[in-house]
């Protein structure tokens, strides 16, 4: 026995009289799509007629249920019929009614869409839209932090101290290690390999010279900024992002505090010094990790390898690192804070934000040390 | 107040002998050595709304959420639909979970998906439905709980308070949950949109014969709403039973609460 039925429409009268259909079972969501088709066919087979539904054996209905017979009823008067409810417990015809009166239950309008390659254009066009706009974001931004920084500047006891400390530590101090380690190891991997392919030359000792230049004016601060655009920039995005879900932006706000001043100069001040400490820190450990390497591997012991350093490494080269640092760390403070500001309400958005603060600062640092490097070969440093 | 329809209801039907749908006994919750709740006993009947009323940090919370299971209980037990939650198997209790629906404080509507999605979610996790019934079902809800049709495609975020308690008992009721626990439905509601949750959650229990866990503070909800009233207090519940029996309390607490300026108020003294 099926859990609730509806008897076939058995005609007695085939002019289209009046109708009885007895209503049993089960009418709840657990059978909803036997019901649905059970419903579509009985409408259909009781096209333009009068007829009288009897739901005095229903044994137990839900809105689903009470849903389904209203769409019975609907779809019966659609197709020319007329439809009247009879029996039923007096809290199933509660339910009925109050479902039933509601009205149709039409869904909003559908999405209209595009068809695939206007979809594509539109898509394009949006994407350079976008990146349009993040760069006047990213000025127009630039130009609020520069200016709270010259009021901070003016009134020095403004600035967050304590804010600043905190954030110093977390984003040098406890970076230090995995900076320093990731440095060792690729300044080692990069003296394995240019001592293997100069060795057919003879010239296993300007491995040196290769290392040190790379290490020095690009690879120590490179490494660094990465590192931090992934640790720190995407923590600050997190963090102003949750702060701004929670209105805790706006509240800060209406206190008369500037959120800039409060929440992002210390963070931005931080990454400045923090990369600058951590790019000459990294340095340092890329350097070893090639003196090691060159030792076991290419038989260069550390007097010698120190010697060729004095020899090619000057001042110069050191500053042409340096220099880059607090800009690197300065763009991945602007893209962090930017991109926390940018969270609307949902948790998706939170996690689209971070994301793209972590691939925009890491680009943005390889575009800029592009940029650096045409620089100084221009000024021949 | 005393004369609207919903009173003579409870006093038609009176379920005897009752059941209970929630059984606790002897419940003792907490956070580490600090006792929350302490040998607790409560029954709800089927069919009833209880309020549950305490000062802040009498356990409200806590022993909503020991009931749901989201916080571990220490000792005690607790029965819903005559199962209880310690011998239950996975199964039951997911099955048990199905036949529940709960409104959370801030209505913890997932905040990147849609009102109509949200309360899809249940649906589309435990039943069949036909697209088209799915659809039909959602806007169904939404029409129940009285949010216009345009609510359906909105984000959480682009909600307001009243309509974010609304979207959220919509996707509570979605699988017709017999069992409802609310966690203070009313507040952060105007007093209009309070009184029409109140009048949203009689309806309901007259049409789907729901049963209602409540916790409020709203004495106005309390008056009108609530057939029952648990107010906590040591650790333990202080007194149950209807309103008249609360304003008629000695505990300081209880007088306080239920013969203060505001309960006089609500209950048109």
């Amino acid at each position: 026995m099926t859990a609730f039925a509806a008897d076939s429409p058995a005609f007695s009268d085939p002019n289209g009289g009046p109708y009885r259909l007895r209503l049993s079972g089960e009418w709840t969501a657990q059978h909803a799509r036997d019901l649905e088709a059970l419903v579509e066919r009985t409408a259909t087979s009781l096209a333009g007629r009068q007829v009288t539904l009897d739901i005095a054996e229903v044994a137990r209905v839900d809105t689903v249920g009470a849903h389904l017979l209203d769409r019975l009823q609907r779809e019966i008067a659609q197709r020319g019929g007329t439809s009247t409810l009879q029996g039923g417990r007096p809290e199933q015809r509660i339910l009925i009614e109050a479902i039933a009166k509601d009205g149709p239950k039409s869904p909003p309008p559908p999405v209209r869409r595009l068809n695939p390659a206007l979809a594509l254009v539109a898509d394009i066009g949006r994407g350079m839209e976008s990146a349009v706009r993040d760069m006047t974001n990213w000025a127009s931004f630039l130009g609020s932090v520069v200016t709270s920084a010259g009021r901070v500047i003016l009134h020095p006891s403004k600035f967050r101290y304590t804010s600043f400390v905190h954030h110093l530590e977390l984003v040098g101090l406890r970076a230090v290690p995995i900076v320093c380690l990731i440095a060792a190891l690729v300044g080692g991997i990069i003296a394995q390999q240019s001592i293997f392919q100069l060795r057919y030359f003879g010239a296993t000792i300007f491995a040196v010279d290769l290392i040190s230049i790379l290490a020095v004016r690009e690879l120590g601060v490179l490494l660094a900024a990465i590192m931090i655009a992934g640790r720190s920039g995407s923590a600050f995005t997190a963090e102003i992002g949750s702060m701004k879900m929670r209105e805790e932006i706006d509240a800060i706000r209406v206190m008369a505090l500037d959120a800039i001043e409060v929440l992002i100069l210390p963070r931005m001040l931080a990454l400045i010094v923090g990369l600058t400490l951590l790019a000459f820190l990294s340095t340092l450990a890329c350097l070893a990790g090639a003196a090691f390497v060159s030792l076991l591997y290419g038989g260069i012991s550390l007097d010698v390898f120190i010697s060729r350093l004095d020899y090619m490494l000057t001042l110069d080269s050191f500053l042409v690192g340096m220099i880059k640092a607090p800009f690197m760390a300065l763009v991945i403070g602007l893209i962090a804070t930017i991109e926390g500001m940018e969270v609307q309400g949902s948790s998706e958005s939170l996690g689209t934000r971070t994301t793209a603060s972590v691939v925009k600062s890491i680009f943005m640092v390889i575009v800029l040390d592009g940029l650096f490097a045409i620089f100084f070969s221009a000024i021949d440093m | 107040m005393e004369t609207n329809g919903f009173y003579t209801d409870r006093d038609q039907s009176p379920p005897q002998p009752r059941e209970a749908v929630i059984r606790v006994r002897g419940l003792k919750a907490g956070f580490g050595d600090r006792l929350i709740i302490d040998g607790l006993d409560l029954d709800v009947w089927r069919g009833e709304i209880l309020g549950v009323v305490g000062a802040s940090g009498t356990g409200k919370s806590v022993l909503t959420r020991c009931i749901i299971g989201l916080v571990p209980k220490i000792a005690g037990t607790i029965e819903i639909f005559g199962v209880d939650r310690d011998t239950q198997s996975h199964e039951e209790e997911l099955a048990m979970e199905r036949r529940w629906g709960v409104l959370f404080q801030h209505g913890a509507l997932f905040s990147s998906l849609t009102v109509k999605q949200n309360i899809q979610v249940p649906l589309r996790e435990h039943t069949d439905f036909s697209p088209r019934l799915m659809e039909e079902i959602a806007m169904l809800k939404l029409d129940l709980v009285g949010l216009k049709p345009s609510a359906a495609d909105l984000y959480p975020s682009e909600l307001s308070g009243g309509m974010i308690k609304r979207a959220a008992l919509a996707r509570a009721l979605a699988l017709d949950p017999e069992l409802i626990f609310l966690d203070e439905p009313t507040s952060g509601l105007d007093p209009i949109g309070a009184q029409e949750f109140d009048e949203l959650i009689l309806t309901l229990r007259r049409t789907l014969g729901l049963t209602v866990f409540m916790v409020t503070h709203d004495l106005d909800s309390l008056a009108h709403a609530c057939d029952r009233i648990a107010a906590l207090g040591n650790k333990k519940v202080l007194k149950e039973g209807p309103i008249s029996d609360m304003r008629k309390a000695d505990d300081p607490w209880l007088k306080a609460y239920f013969q203060g300026p505001r309960a006089r108020a609500a209950a048109g003294v």
